[in-house]
Order: structure tokens, then C-alpha cells, then sequence
């Protein structure tokens, strides 16, 4: 864990000393939230159509994390420099992996304000125990795929185009989940109980995804 | 009974696509001495160094490094080798001293070594700036120490003394010169210099060996007729 720890520690302090991911993650979501608000010519969503306009807006924001997750060891040289040390390559998956849920829960914590802000039509707060869980299975699902994908694309000329055209269809499964999982929550009437159905399937995803991911990872780094 | 050598290619090849940028390549270096390597751009210097380093697999012949064969056992030798690349391989945005705290993490290497480094090649008063604000020359220094960071017993250094003035290079001396002890492959532009601190020349142009001898026996003129 000592070498995942040190690259994840490495991570969150070249985020906080250059903020590159979470400001334009952050600054995407709350624009997507204000282009929906006059879009669709409403004041407040519930149901099915909040929790869609909450997470495939979550999504694309990932998206731009993604893209941006291995430039750094990629600019810089870095990459190098850690494949060259005796350490076990998957540590390299979960810092990955770590850094880019630290991110997210970053960008969904004001993100989350803006979206009650500007479009929810329920009150956030009875939701929250609730969103939290499905949020936080569906930022596994981001993050192990996520990071997959990322050192897949780092490795090519058309990175900003495999990341999109690779993860996205993958990602699929773990957002009708996570959006099924989430629209009782929203609910006009008041927020109903999570389908179990939908947070197991987010589970299996997460489960076998981070699997694979964890299983191909080291190969994708090889030369 | 005799050493085995430290670094053992046997027509060792490398493509990137169609392109060849190493052709049966086979040199032998013994533990503790040093093989410079000769030959215009493009001539496959670099592809050796990053396939010793174990960055590149080999696509022909064999490679054996500190006795490992290559790429099978690769894991065993990573931690031993050091790389001073043309890229410093630092993170523009931290310090020198967070950019070598973390490489000491990785080698589990306790934070003394990294103070005694920076003590060492004088870098302690910039220790705590930015690399991105460094000179070259600075930076240069902070890129020597993360090569040998972890005690190194086999440095691959791609040009090490450029960027530095003459006090610097005589301050890294210590660390990557001959006197370290250690085993070395250095890239060379400068027949001179370079043919002052090999053990064993290595001139490649177009990714084939032009030249391979013991340096005793070759000349300036043999180096410079690689560049023609």
C-alpha cells in the first residue's frame, strides 16, 4: 500500500499546488446545470429526468478528469521514472484510481449545491444518506474504469478521443444503474427508497469492472 | 571465477514500426566499468538506454543486465538501475526536495538520503522552489540526484553534463562520475571527453555498431567519422 499511498499523496499535492482537474470538472458541471436550466425551460426537475441531468452531467465532468489523469507522468517524464521502480505496477491502478475519486467527491460536493440551486425541485437534504451511497458506487465505477481507460488512451496520439469513444459505452451499465437507483430519491412527492435491484447491479458492475481493471492495468503499461 | 558481466546484448534489435532503430546490437560490459556510446542523432542512442533501463523491450537477440535476462526477469533489475534521461523526469510543480522525497518513498528509502543529496550537489537553498523555476543547469542537478536516488548499480546517462557549467559538473562528479563505482552507459557527442571516461566505446550510426573497442585503442578521428 506504501508505494499506492505515495503515488496517490503525490497526486492530490500537484492538484492543489496547479489546479487543473477539479476546477474545470467543477466549472463544466455548474455550466451543464445553468445550459439545462434555460434548455429544457424549467425551474426544477424531479423524478427520472433530475437524476438523468445529475449524473450524465457528473459523467461528462469524470470525462475531462479522465482525460487529464496520467498528463502529469506524461508531460513531465515521470512515467518513466515510477515504471523503473520496484514497485508492483497495480499500486500505480489504485493511486490512480484514489486521486480520481478524491476529485470527484470534490466536484460533487459543490456540484450537488449548484444542481439543488438551480434545478432540483425537492428539497436535497432527505435525499442526501441516499445519494451519497449510489454517488459513491458510482465513483468506484469511474474511477477503476476511468483509470483504465486513461493509461489506454495516455499512450496514443488521439488521447481526448479514446477516453469519450472508449469509456463512455463502458460507463453505460454503471450510469442506467446508478440514474434508476437515484430518480426515487428525487421524487416530487418526496424521496422514496433506493431499488435494491439497482444498487446491486452498481455493485456488480463496480465488482467485476474494477476487477478487470485491476487484472489488464499492469499490461497496458508495458512497452 | 569471473564476474558475470554487468550488461551482456547479444544482436540485440529494436523497431518502432517499420522504422529499425537498433540493429543486432551485441556489446558486453563488465561490473564497474563504463561503455560510452557514440553517434549522431537519431543513430539509436536513446532506444538503447530506455531498453537497458527496461523501458523497451527488445524485439531481437537477447539482453542480460546485473544477470537477469530481459524482459522476462526485468522486475529484479528495476530498483537497480538509474536513468538520467534529456527529460529531468520531474514534476514541474513540486520542489526539488518533494520531487526526490517521493522517488525516495517509492524506493522506500528513509528521507535522509534525499537531505544528504541535496546537501551534496549544493541545491539546499532552491530545495524548497518550484523545479519549474529552476535553470536548466539546477535542474539538471535535481534530475542527477533522482538517478541515483536509490544507490544505483547500474547508471544510464543520456548526456549527463549537458546544461552544466564547470562547477556544477564537478560537483556531480562524485555521483555519476567514474569514481562512483558504479557500472555506466553514458551517450556522448564530445569524442574527447567522452573517450576520457569510457572502459569500452560504442559508436552506432543509422542503429548499427560503427565501432566497438576497447577506448584504449581508439581515436578521436574514429568517433568524429561516425558524424560525417
Amino acid at each position: 500500500m506504501r508505494p499506492s499511498l505515495a503515488l496517490l499523496r503525490k497526486d492530490l499535492l500537484l492538484e492543489r499546488r496547479a489546479p487543473e482537474s477539479v476546477p474545470a470538472m467543477l466549472l463544466f458541471s455548474l455550466t451543464t446545470f445553468v445550459l439545462f436550466h434555460f434548455g429544457i425551460g424549467r425551474d426544477e426537475v424531479t423524478g427520472s429526468l433530475a437524476a438523468g441531468v445529475l449524473l450524465v452531467t457528473l459523467l461528462f465532468a469524470a470525462i475531462l478528469g479522465i482525460n487529464r489523469l496520467f498528463v502529469s507522468e506524461h508531460e513531465e517524464g515521470g512515467f518513466d521514472a515510477v515504471l523503473m521502480a520496484p514497485i508492483d505496477r497495480t499500486a500505480f491502478f489504485f493511486a490512480k484510481a484514489g486521486a480520481l475519486f478524491v476529485f470527484l467527491v470534490l466536484v460533487e460536493i459543490v456540484a450537488m449545491a449548484g444542481f439543488s440551486i438551480l434545478l432540483l425541485g425537492v428539497s436535497p437534504w432527505p435525499t442526501l444518506p441516499g445519494l451519497i451511497l449510489v454517488l459513491v458506487l458510482l465513483n468506484i465505477a469511474l474511477s477503476t474504469v476511468g483509470t483504465l481507460v486513461s493509461a489506454l488512451a495516455i499512450q496514443t496520439r488521439a488521447r481526448d478521443l479514446i477516453v469519450p469513444l472508449v469509456g463512455l459505452p463502458m460507463l453505460v451499465p454503471a450510469l442506467i444503474a446508478a440514474a434508476r437507483a437515484c430518480a426515487p430519491l428525487f421524487a416530487a412527492g418526496g424521496p422514496g427508497s433506493i431499488p435494491g435491484k439497482w444498487l446491486l447491479v452498481l455493485g456488480l458492475y463496480d465488482l467485476v469492472f474494477g476487477l478487470l481493471a485491476y487484472a489488464v492495468f499492469e499490461f497496458l503499461l508495458e512497452d | 571465477m569471473a564476474t558475470a558481466p554487468a550488461i551482456e546484448l547479444r544482436g540485440v534489435g529494436r523497431r518502432y514500426g517499420e522504422r529499425l532503430a537498433l540493429v543486432d546490437v551485441s556489446v558486453s560490459v563488465p561490473a564497474g566499468a563504463t561503455l560510452v556510446v557514440f553517434g549522431p542523432n537519431g543513430a539509436g542512442k536513446s532506444t538503447l538506454l530506455r531498453m537497458l533501463a527496461t523501458l523497451l523491450r527488445p524485439h531481437a537477440g537477447s539482453a542480460r543486465i546485473l544477470g537477469e535476462p530481459l524482459p522476462k526477469r526485468d522486475w529484479e533489475v528495476r530498483g537497480r538501475i538509474g536513468l538520467l534521461a534529456h527529460e529531468g523526469m520531474l514534476y514541474r510543480d513540486l520542489s526539488a526536495r518533494e520531487n526526490l522525497r517521493f522517488h525516495a518513498r517509492l524506493h522506500k528509502l528513509p528521507e535522509r538520503r534525499v537531505e544528504e543529496l541535496l546537501e551534496r550537489s549544493e541545491l539546499l537553498p532552491r530545495a524548497n522552489d518550484p523545479v519549474r523555476t529552476l535553470s536548466r543547469g539546477l535542474l539538471q542537478r535535481v534530475a542527477v540526484c533522482r538517478s541515483v536516488l536509490h544507490d544505483p548499480e547500474l547508471l544510464l546517462l543520456d548526456e549527463p553534463r549537458a546544461n552544466l557549467d564547470p562547477a556544477a559538473r564537478a560537483l556531480i562528479e562524485p555521483l555519476i562520475g567514474r569514481v562512483s563505482g558504479r557500472t555506466r552507459v553514458v551517450t556522448s557527442h564530445d569524442p574527447a571527453g567522452g573517450l576520457a571516461e569510457a572502459d569500452i566505446a560504442l559508436g552506432l550510426r543509422g542503429g548499427r555498431t560503427e565501432l566497438l573497442a576497447p577506448a584504449a585503442e581508439v581515436d578521436t578521428i574514429a568517433i568524429e567519422a561516425l558524424y560525417r
